[in-house]
């Protein structure tokens, strides 16, 4: 049994042992001295550059790429500035991060995919040290420039980059640093001797960790667990101090006994143990704080990430058999797959457009849920537009084919995919494209071909630009609409002049569109606002705006009879509503003469209960019984009750024997007051009811 | 909360649920403290979805209202713009982000886009410069809103107005989408019928998203059997009458916003002891209304003839249940008594308030304008007298009553004539021209358009065929205990509910001649179930259908579906949709162009 136990070491109370998975297959003859490197997680791609300080043009570092077992990817000159650090992202691709701030992007096969830049401070003062981070977000970076300031960006693939406050009275560099995602935002940790800050992106505050050693006069080095939510720190009198990652609790301290600065210094996690353990190294001396044996759990990479991992590597066969396997759902899998296939596919330049497209269209006839404007915008990128045409003719989702459309330049292409989408947002940038894009005559005749377009630009002009709207209207000769709009117009000016001027046009654009009926009303409403002003002018009375009946009511109820007698003649206001103004406003004065005299001046076009109404209106009900005797037989209950005569309306109702009109009158009797005509009543719907 | 939204056929509150998920994931995405900033029109949709209380779990301290200028103080690390994607409003954003003060400690900038982001409008904040000062841009996808159990509403007011009236088809956009999400959520429908410019072109959006997602499928087993979409001028006719029950006669004299409304106070004051009724309360008195109240459940959908004899009813049963009192001898017994109290108490409550509402709704329906307005729709819709200029009318508009009610008779008039002669259409807008201003030549132009009012192009009125092929008038209408649906407008069943009902039985090939005088196409379409989704029937059990009301629906016809819903031998449930509720006075105005005076 002796030899089981033989490559156990003692580490305190518990044992390890090294045993060699494979071996690597690199050859490295200066070792990784010398080298900066970048290791992704999970056992990903590793990557090293050769003595990055090298400048001349003669000698200049060397950028290799490796497989986690060594096996060589890529090797290439570094032609570009100094390398201050390495990282990989989460999708495997390598960051180079220049002194200058510039971020250059690599795949994992050292092809070039992209540059940016980290922000004009950090070109002002370079790089000081640079991080990698990950955060649910993606891929983050983390600078801190020679002026001690932070710049941050949290997902490399939607730039956003943050400067981060001053610290408050940093001199020099910080002892030590490290980024922290906390309520969904990155954030920084850094000491500075034994002063401990955290930098967000509003405020610099000063933080204490609970418990820590009394003796400590620095803190030299710190690290964050992989989920964010511990952290240990480094002391120099040679304390571990470990705690919630938020400084709110204290896990544990132990005394290393050594005063140097750990190498490095790591989280790991035993699964299902609920303890945390940080495990430290130096040159030649392993040290694990908390309990831990094991220190990778595989189970955070998920077969997401596997798949990705192979596709990455162009494993495309192997990453569907895997997909098939495990029944992931088609289009996270399989069909995600083959999407990348695709891309990789359409930039290989030596096979034909048509023979991309086919070999395209046939793997991927049966696959779910595939983007195919994802890999048309792909051949675009690569220069062919011709193939990334036929690509988009794949694609079911027409409202997808558009913004690539666009950009290839195939407007009136994009234009109808667009109105085939049915989403008029889409529509809407497509129309705004093409005005910015095209003379203005090309541009309607565009949008004539497409009413639908047309209309929406219509309702966009109608808020947005209201003389293209008249431009619109007059290269279609709609001159109905254009008559409405020179109404609309009219409204909006203030001198009457003008405002005349453009009902004349709206009335000239009527009669084009043989509209009779808008021409001639539209004639009369300046003939209307002419006769105010000239009223207005004489008798300084306010009409100006007022509608004809308006104008007649204030004329009448003022005594100006002859002006609204004129109005009447010359506008052809019917008898009927003329007389309903002419007691309503008699009545209003009450003027009970005048009104009589009207009333016997001819017969009333409509009839004498209205001469009721309106003197009940004024509780003039004396006034009102007046004209009863006049009123027709059909609605003297009407007026009976409108002046309170419940006799009389009861009266009325039962010599003309309408069921209808017996209830009504009924409906007004108080069975308490009115008790023998509520009898009366009764008997005569009795016997009408019989009939 | 929301329990009313599950007891229907229908569980709806699945709907609701999802729709709050997404509002809290988007919340959260803004960490720490917020203030909203609302596009106002947004305030009651929303009130529908989540209160207050959710948005302050989620750290929003502070809410405003959107307008231009500088954004108030707020010591909050995030401003969030709830709004429609508007251009008008980017500007307003624009100016608010651009006038902030840099000085006071950086505010960040979201915006929500509701329902739907928009490039358009994302584009004019890039032209205005602002575009990148936003940490977050997203949008709420919220097209259909759980309104009641059986009642989803998108809450878009100009609907019809933009489909019929200018050519713009966005709301028809999302109908399409809001269906695919019912879809997700409540499996495939199988069956569509449709009729309708609108309709179709809804199906076909449908039928093509649902090719786009051809992939991700849901693997849900289907709760509608039917879908049925309705173009709103199919039938322009019901909206333009006067609606009858109780819920549609709220909402035609006080109006119904997002299932709130708003009472003169007068009549609920609370009558304590001592004050005499010194001070009578000024605001408005704010009801919600929904089948979450038991007794309005109970008479919403009734003839208001009907409603005075069920509250009596439920009167008797209320003092009844607090006599048991006296009945409680064992200590059990007034335990058991006291533990009803509260609701017993909650009843009392909601008896008192329907009691005064049906009295302030009494005094209209009695009044004899009410009358007369009334007997004048009734003449039109039973063809009396629709091809001359009408009296009372002409009285109407001589003594200047409100224009909109004049529209609406006029309006009814020119469709129960399937269209007016070319004298007295241009008779009755002169008079109206003359009467309340030449500025209303737009409102007309936009109401000719709309087909709400024509000129007699053919001879022949085809309403009479209609009228009476599809039993629109019944003579005999039974308001107190109803067995047909023309008893929610006493006597006119509803066109839109006619055809819903011939479609479940005996099918619309029965009625293709009238299905051809009605405009727009009629068109059916299934869509293929995936093998192992088929629905079983029990023998008895109800189908499902989902009617879509394009361009609006009123509470009556809400009243009469739910009214066939619920007959014994009609074997449909209906779960109804719609762009937005309506009553003729709403759905006029959404339809006039007034330019603002400026002399």
């Amino acid at each position: 049994m002796a030899f089981v136990t033989a490559t156990w070491n003692p580490l305190g109370e518990a044992f390890y042992r090294k045993t060699e998975v494979y071996e690597m297959g690199w050859r490295l003859s200066s070792g990784l001295r010398d080298c900066l490197v970048a290791a992704a997680p999970y056992g990903g791609p590793i990557a090293l550059l050769k003595e990055p300080q090298r400048r001349s043009p003669s000698a200049r570092p060397q950028l290799e790429i490796y497989s986690s077992s060594g096996c060589s990817m890529a090797s290439f000159v570094w032609k570009s500035g100094v390398v201050k650090h390495l990282g990989w992202t989460v999708s495997d691709d390598l960051l180079c991060i220049q002194e200058d701030g510039t971020v250059l992007i690599y795949d994992l096969f050292g092809n070039f995919k992209r540059h940016f830049s980290m922000g004009n401070e950090v070109v002002q003062n370079q790089v000081l040290e640079a991080k990698v981070f990950h955060s649910p977000y993606g891929t983050g970076i983390a600078i801190i420039t020679g002026a001690f300031r932070f710049t941050l960006a949290t997902n490399i693939d939607d730039l956003k980059l943050r400067r981060l406050p001053e610290v408050p009275g940093l001199q020099g560099p910080p002892t030590c640093w490290a980024v922290l995602t906390q309520d969904r935002q990155s954030k920084v940790l850094l000491a500075s001797g034994l002063d401990l800050f955290i930098l967000d992106n509003t405020a610099c505050s000063a933080v204490t960790p609970p418990g820590l050693s009394p003796q400590v006069c620095s803190i030299v080095q710190m690290c964050v667990s992989f989920s964010y939510k511990y952290l240990a720190l480094f002391t120099d009198s040679g304390h571990v101090w470990m705690g919630s990652a938020n400084l709110k609790e204290k896990l544990s301290e132990v005394e290393t006994k050594v005063k140097t600065p750990p190498k490095q210094m790591v989280w790991c996690r035993r699964p299902k143990s609920h303890q945390p353990s940080v495990v430290m190294m130096w040159e030649r001396h392993l040290l694990v704080a908390g309990e831990c044996k094991e220190t990778i759990q595989y189970k955070q990479m998920t077969c997401q990430v596997l798949i990705d991992r192979l596709v990455y590597r162009k494993l495309y066969p192997l990453a569907i058999e895997i997909c098939r396997y495990l029944k992931t759902p088609e289009y996270q899998g399989v069909s995600r797959v083959l999407k990348h296939w695709a891309c990789c596919k359409v930039q290989q330049k030596e096979e034909s457009d048509e023979a991309i497209a086919r070999a395209v269209s046939v793997k991927l006839a049966e696959a779910a849920g595939i983007s195919y404007s994802e890999i048309a915008s792909k051949a675009y990128e690569c220069g062919r537009t011709e193939l990334a045409i036929k690509l988009l003719e794949f694609e079911p989702r027409s409202g997808e084919q558009v913004p690539l459309l666009l950009k290839m330049k195939r407007s009136q292409l994009a234009l109808s995919k667009a109105i085939e989408s049915g989403d008029t947002d889409l529509v809407y940038t497509v129309v705004t494209y093409l005005k910015n894009e095209m003379n203005r005559g090309d541009f309607f005749m565009t949008l004539r071909n497409q009413p639908v377009a047309l209309s929406l630009y219509r309702q966009f002009c109608k808020h947005q630009e209201q003389d293209t709207i008249k431009d619109l209207f007059n290269q279609d000769d709609d001159h109905q609409e254009l008559g409405s709009f020179y109404v609309k117009a009219s409204y909006k000016e203030k001198r009457l002049e003008a405002r005349l001027s453009l009902l004349q046009s709206a009335v000239d654009e009527y009669n084009k569109a043989k509209n009779e009926f808008a021409a001639k009303a539209t004639d009369e409403e300046m003939r209307l606002l002419r006769f105010q002003r000239r009223l207005e002018e004489e008798k300084g009375e306010q009409l100006l705006g007022l509608s004809l009946q308006d104008t007649l009511r204030v004329l009448l109820s003022v005594g100006l009879n002859k002006p609204a007698e004129q109005l009447y003649k010359d506008f052809r206001v019917p008898d009927k509503r003329y007389w309903w103004l002419k007691i309503t406003a008699l009545a209003d004065k009450e003027d009970w003469d005048e009104l009589e005299k009207f009333a016997k001046s001819k017969k009333s076009p409509i009839g004498y209960l209205p001469f009721v109404e309106v003197c009940v209106k004024k509780h003039n009900k004396s006034e009102a019984k007046k004209y009863i005797s006049r009123v027709t037989p059909e609605q003297k209950v009407k007026a009976h009750l409108a002046v309170g005569d419940l006799e009389g309306a009861a009266e009325a109702a039962i010599e003309r024997r309408s069921e209808a009109e017996i209830s009504m009158v009924l409906s007004r009797c108080l069975s308490t007051t009115d008790r023998g005509l509520v009898d009366r009543l009764n008997r005569a719907r009795s016997t009408t009811a019989k009939k | 909360m929301a329990a009313h939204l599950c007891y229907g056929r229908v569980n709806l509150n699945i709907l609701r649920e999802a729709a709050r998920k997404d509002l809290r994931e988007f919340l959260d995405k803004c960490a720490g403290s917020k203030a909203i900033v609302w596009d106002e029109y947004l305030t009651g949709p929303f009130g529908l979805i989540a209160q207050y209380s959710l948005l302050k779990e989620h750290e929003v301290e502070k809410m405003f209202t959107l307008k231009a200028g500088r954004l108030p103080p707020a010591d909050v690390k995030n401003i969030i713009f709830f709004v429609r994607p508007r251009l008008e409003l980017m500007d307003i954003i624009a100016e608010n982000v651009m006038s902030e003060d840099k000085m006071q400690s950086p505010r960040e900038f979201n915006i929500l886009f509701v329902p739907r982001r928009s490039m358009l409008c994302e584009q004019r904040l890039k032209e205005q410069g602002v575009l990148g000062s936003f940490t977050n841009i997203d949008e709420y996808i919220l097209d259909l809103i759980p309104y009641d159990g059986d009642l989803l509403s998108m809450e878009c007011e100009s609907a019809f107005r933009e489909c019929y009236l200018e050519n713009d088809q966005t709301s028809l956009y999302h109908t399409a989408k809001g269906l695919m999400t019912i879809q997700a959520l409540y499996g495939t429908i199988p069956q569509i019928f449709g009729k309708g410019e609108c309709a179709r072109h809804v199906a076909n959006m449908m039928l093509r998203m649902k090719r786009e997602f051809a992939g991700s499928q849901t693997q849900i087993l289907p709760v509608f059997d039917t879908l049925l979409l309705l173009d709103r001028n199919v039938d322009l006719l019901t909206p333009l009458a006067t609606q009858l029950t109780y819920e549609g006669l709220i909402d035609e004299i006080y109006g119904i916003t997002n299932g709130y409304v708003k009472l003169p106070p007068e009549k609920f004051a609370q009558k304590k002891q001592g004050e005499g009724g010194k001070d009578l309360p000024t605001e408005p008195k704010k009801l919600q209304l929904n089948s979450a109240e038991e007794l309005y459940a109970e008479i919403r959908d009734k003839n208001f003839n009907a409603v005075g004899a069920a509250l009596s009813k439920k009167a008797k049963i209320i003092s009844a249940a607090f006599e048991e009192r006296h009945n409680a001898k064992t200590v059990g017994e007034i335990k058991q008594f006291v533990s009803q109290l509260p609701h017993m108490q909650a009843a009392r409550s909601s008896l008192a308030n329907h009691t005064s509402i049906a009295e302030l709704i009494k005094d209209i329906t009695t009044s004899e304008t009410f009358f007369d307005n009334l007997t004048v729709e009734q003449e039109f819709m039973t063809g009396v007298d629709t091809d001359k200029v009408n009296t009372y009318i002409e009285d109407c508009i001589a003594q200047k009553d409100p224009l909109i009610k004049i529209l609406r008779l006029v309006c009814m008039q020119s469709v129960c004539n399937n269209g007016l002669k070319q004298k007295v259409l241009d008779y009755y807008k002169r008079e109206i021209l003359q009467t309340y201003g030449y500025e209303y030549i737009l409102t007309l132009n936009n109401l000719e358009k709309t087909g709400l009012l024509k000129p007699q192009t053919t001879t022949r009125n085809n309403y009479p065929t209609i009228r009476k092929t599809l039993k629109l008038w019944m003579e005999d209408a039974n308001e107190q205990n109803p067995n047909d649906i023309s008893y929610v407008y006493s006597g006119y069943a509803p066109l839109s509910v006619r055809l819903t009902q011939v479609l479940a039985r005996p099918g619309w090939r029965s009625i293709e001649e009238v299905l051809k005088m009605l405009p727009g196409p009629h068109f059916e379409e299934r869509q293929p179930l995936p093998t192992g989704l088929h629905k079983k029937r029990q023998q008895g059990e109800n189908r499902t259908t989902l009617v879509f009301f394009l361009g609006g629906v009123t509470y009556a016809e809400i009243a009469a579906l739910r009214f066939l819903s619920q007959m014994e031998e009609g074997g449909t449930e209906y779960i109804i949709a719609t762009t937005k509720l309506i009553n003729g006075t709403s759905w006029i105005k959404s339809l006039m162009d007034k330019p603002e005076v400026n002399i």
